[in-house]
């Protein structure tokens, strides 16, 4: 007989749904291709490719100066540290010595750069789980170290502020006055922070013990900045390799072992107290001297392999450059973050809803340049 | 003042002519009075709640078009009616259309049974209460044929979720006001008030009333879509949820129909609270239209509660919605039933 037997009526289907590559969640032009049963996510797969650039391939084209200017626009929040990275991986294959006080501004400007960026991913990470006035707040003080970057260099995101050799330009005299102040304002706004969305009920029920990974998946899958450092993975590049001045510095590398969403979050909260304080402790005495030593007009690095890491808002950059000592590298590969981050996503949001994606994603703290480059 | 133009104009109005015809005709034009002056009203919270975002985060808000922006959201309305409607080809037309209507309509007609004043009240049944909560709920079929007829996954989801939500919240809603009915003990929007004359139904009632009043204004929220509980639109997981395939005037009538059901649960928790159109204490009673004010600004208050939720908290996910609903409030409503039942059986109730 038709229509007796119990399940043949309601029958269930797995569905698919396109989340971007225009999504409010997705931050960029990532799609997402969810397979989903109900509410229940069964699979993600991540589609790369709509803001691919080559940046590798044209860094082949072009001089070790002009590759700086290129890493700006892979992770453009970190913008300052990915030019570090590059200008510390030719300096070290060049063996120039680096002034006490480019490392020393470097540094500050580093950690200034990791403040800005963990402000927005805050403001962002309230609106994704439906906060919307969080968004306003991040702004609010990332506005004050724009207006600080834009009086040392001119540029608020894509600063351009490193050469092979040093920095482009002295400080702006005004510089340490108003870092100092930016100082004392965050040092108010921080348990502000936590009033307005750490402390919140909703918000804990929706990120706490949503999308656990483990150590060892963490490792595994080659997370890094501070997507591992809440699993319990050690693996901060600035306490491991200090760079620049970062070996001048004490500062606590924070690590949590939950490895849900809410302890992702409070690693960067952490991470905010943290650069304040390296901030604190470089800028009473930055080094007087020369802001850049002389390089010749056309860098040619001598043959062979170098390779760089720092630690960007996000986690672990490495610049792989290969050299035939021409003025142009070989081929030049960077490791980002966020690629291997990504990776992730379908390991840890299988099996939650719709809205658990949405915050994972939210603290895996994508930026789609630097995934797909 | 007030109440006497419209007396006067009534009793005008039935020595003129035949007394059927002149009824049909005077019914019509309070239904478009109603219509003309909630459709602004709706207008006007739309740029109430974006002053007070703005105030929440940091911004200004609209205040350029007229004085302090009054004009934005009336010129963001021409926009909308200006517009081209677009939307897909594939959409079940018919139902596409319809859907709108079904959400404004049910919630211009639960308008027409708020009292303003003792006399200004268009229809006064005696099954007031049970009414309003009765046509607030034909909405959510709206929501669901547009969320179905849009043809869009998005919307889908969107439309599901609001059914599955707004089916449980209305126990909720239900039970809380239930709750107060037995205090009152008529359904009557105009008794009800009455009642409050010996002190507004919170006083009276204390802790059930209390505990009443907080579950009424949580899934009243809920009832309205609003954050925390915007489950239906979720921007940041569904784009815009159930009305993502609408343009023009049709996602007006949403957005509008959103506005003024917050307007009639706060208008609800008034009545059954706080005492509707009555002033504190009696202390403008010699001047019945004053009524309107009262009754205006304790809705406004509540209605400002809604929105301070709305910029404050963050959304919920879906399982966690209907848990607080069915493990929390449900169970709580129903103790609170039976301990006000108790206090009013064993008359602990407290009169000024």
């Amino acid at each position: 007989m038709e229509g007796t037997t119990k399940n043949s009526n309601f029958k269930t289907e797995e569905y698919q749904i396109n989340m971007g590559p225009q999504h409010p969640a997705t931050h960029g032009v990532l799609r997402l291709l969810l397979t989903i049963d109900g509410e229940i996510i069964k699979k993600v797969e991540p589609d790369l490719g709509y803001i691919h650039r080559s940046i590798e391939k044209m860094c082949e084209r072009d001089s070790y100066q002009q590759i700086v200017h290129l890493t700006d626009r892979m992770d453009y929040l970190s913008s300052n540290i990915n030019n570090e990275a590059v200008c510390l991986a030719v300096e070290n294959a060049l063996e120039l010595e680096i002034p006490d006080r480019v490392k020393v501004i470097r540094t500050i400007i580093g950690e200034l750069t990791r403040i800005s960026s963990h402000c927005l991913w805050w403001g962002v990470m309230g609106m994704d789980v439906g906060a919307l006035s969080t968004f306003f707040y991040g702004f609010r003080d990332r506005e004050m170290i724009n207006d600080i970057f834009e009086e040392t260099c001119g540029a608020r995101l894509t600063m351009n502020y490193n050469v092979p050799g040093g920095l482009m330009l002295d400080l702006h005299p005004n510089f340490v006055k108003r870092v100092k102040k930016f100082v004392t304002h965050f040092k108010t706004k921080i348990p502000e922070y936590d009033r307005l969305l750490t402390g919140n009920v909703i918000f804990q029920k929706r990120t706490k013990g949503v999308g656990i990974l483990t150590k060892e998946d963490a490792i595994s899958f080659g997370a890094s900045g501070p997507v591992a450092r809440a699993s319990g993975y050690s693996c901060d590049v600035r306490k491991h390799h200090p760079y620049s001045a970062l070996d001048k510095v004490t500062f606590n590398e924070a690590l949590l072992t939950e490895g849900d969403t809410f302890a992702r979050y409070q690693v960067r909260i952490q991470e905010l107290w943290e650069s304040l304080s390296i901030i604190e402790q470089l800028i009473d005495n930055i080094p007087e001297g020369e802001h850049r030593v002389k390089t010749n007009a056309v860098i040619k690095l001598p043959k062979g392999e170098f390779y760089q890491k720092v630690e960007t808002a996000r986690g672990e950059l490495g610049v792989y450059i290969i050299s035939k000592g021409t003025k142009n590298p070989y081929r030049l590969k960077f490791r980002s973050p966020g690629f291997s981050n990504l990776s992730l996503l379908n390991h840890i949001a299988v099996g939650g809803k719709i809205g658990d994606l949405v915050a994972i994603m939210a603290t895996i703290d994508l930026v789609i340049p630097d995934i797909d480059r | 003042m007030t109440i006497s133009i419209i007396k006067n104009s009534h009793f005008w109005f039935f020595s003129s002519a035949a007394q059927g015809t002149m009824s049909i005709l005077e019914m019509v034009l309070i239904a478009l009075v109603y219509l003309g002056v909630f459709s602004v009203a709706g207008l006007f919270l739309v740029l109430l709640e974006r002053r007070i975002a703005a105030w929440f985060q940091l911004r200004v808000g609209p205040n350029r078009v007229g004085f302090q922006g009054l004009l934005q959201t009336m010129a963001d309305a021409l926009k909308l009616v200006s517009k081209e409607l677009t939307g897909t080809v594939k959409a079940d037309m018919f139902l596409y259309n319809l859907a709108p209507y079904f959400v404004i309509v049910s919630s211009l007609m639960a308008l027409s049974v708020l009292p303003f004043t003792k006399e200004l009240q268009a229809f006064d049944i005696n099954i007031g209460i049970f009414f309003l909560i009765a046509i607030s709920s034909i909405g959510v079929i709206g929501i669901l044929l547009g969320g179905w007829s849009s043809n869009n996954k998005f919307a889908l989801i969107g439309a599901m979720r609001s059914g599955v939500q707004t089916i449980s919240y209305e126990l909720s809603v239900g039970l809380s006001l239930l709750t107060m009915i037995l205090l009152t003990g008529t359904l009557q929007l105009s008794e009800i008030i009455e009642v409050q004359k010996e002190g507004w139904l919170i006083v009276q009632g204390h802790i059930p009333a209390i505990i009443a009043f907080m579950i009424f204004m949580i899934s009243g929220t809920a009832e309205t879509n609003r954050a925390p509980f915007d489950m239906v639109e979720a921007e940041s997981e569904l784009g815009a949820g159930f009305h993502t395939e609408y343009s023009g005037m049709k996602f007006a009538y949403f957005f509008l129909a959103e506005f003024i059901n917050m307007f009639i649960i706060a208008a609800i928790a008034a009545i059954m609270f706080f005492g509707g159109w009555l002033s504190p204490f009696g202390i403008t009673e010699s001047i019945p239209w004053l009524g309107v004010f009262w009754f205006l600004g304790k809705t406004l208050v509540l209605v400002f509660l809604m929105m301070w939720f709305r910029w404050t908290f963050p959304r919920l996910r879906v399982d966690q919605l209907l848990t607080l609903e069915w493990k929390y409030l449900l169970p709580i409503n129903l103790v609170n039933i039976v301990l006000m039942a108790l206090m009013v059986w064993l008359n602990l109730i407290i009169k000024v």
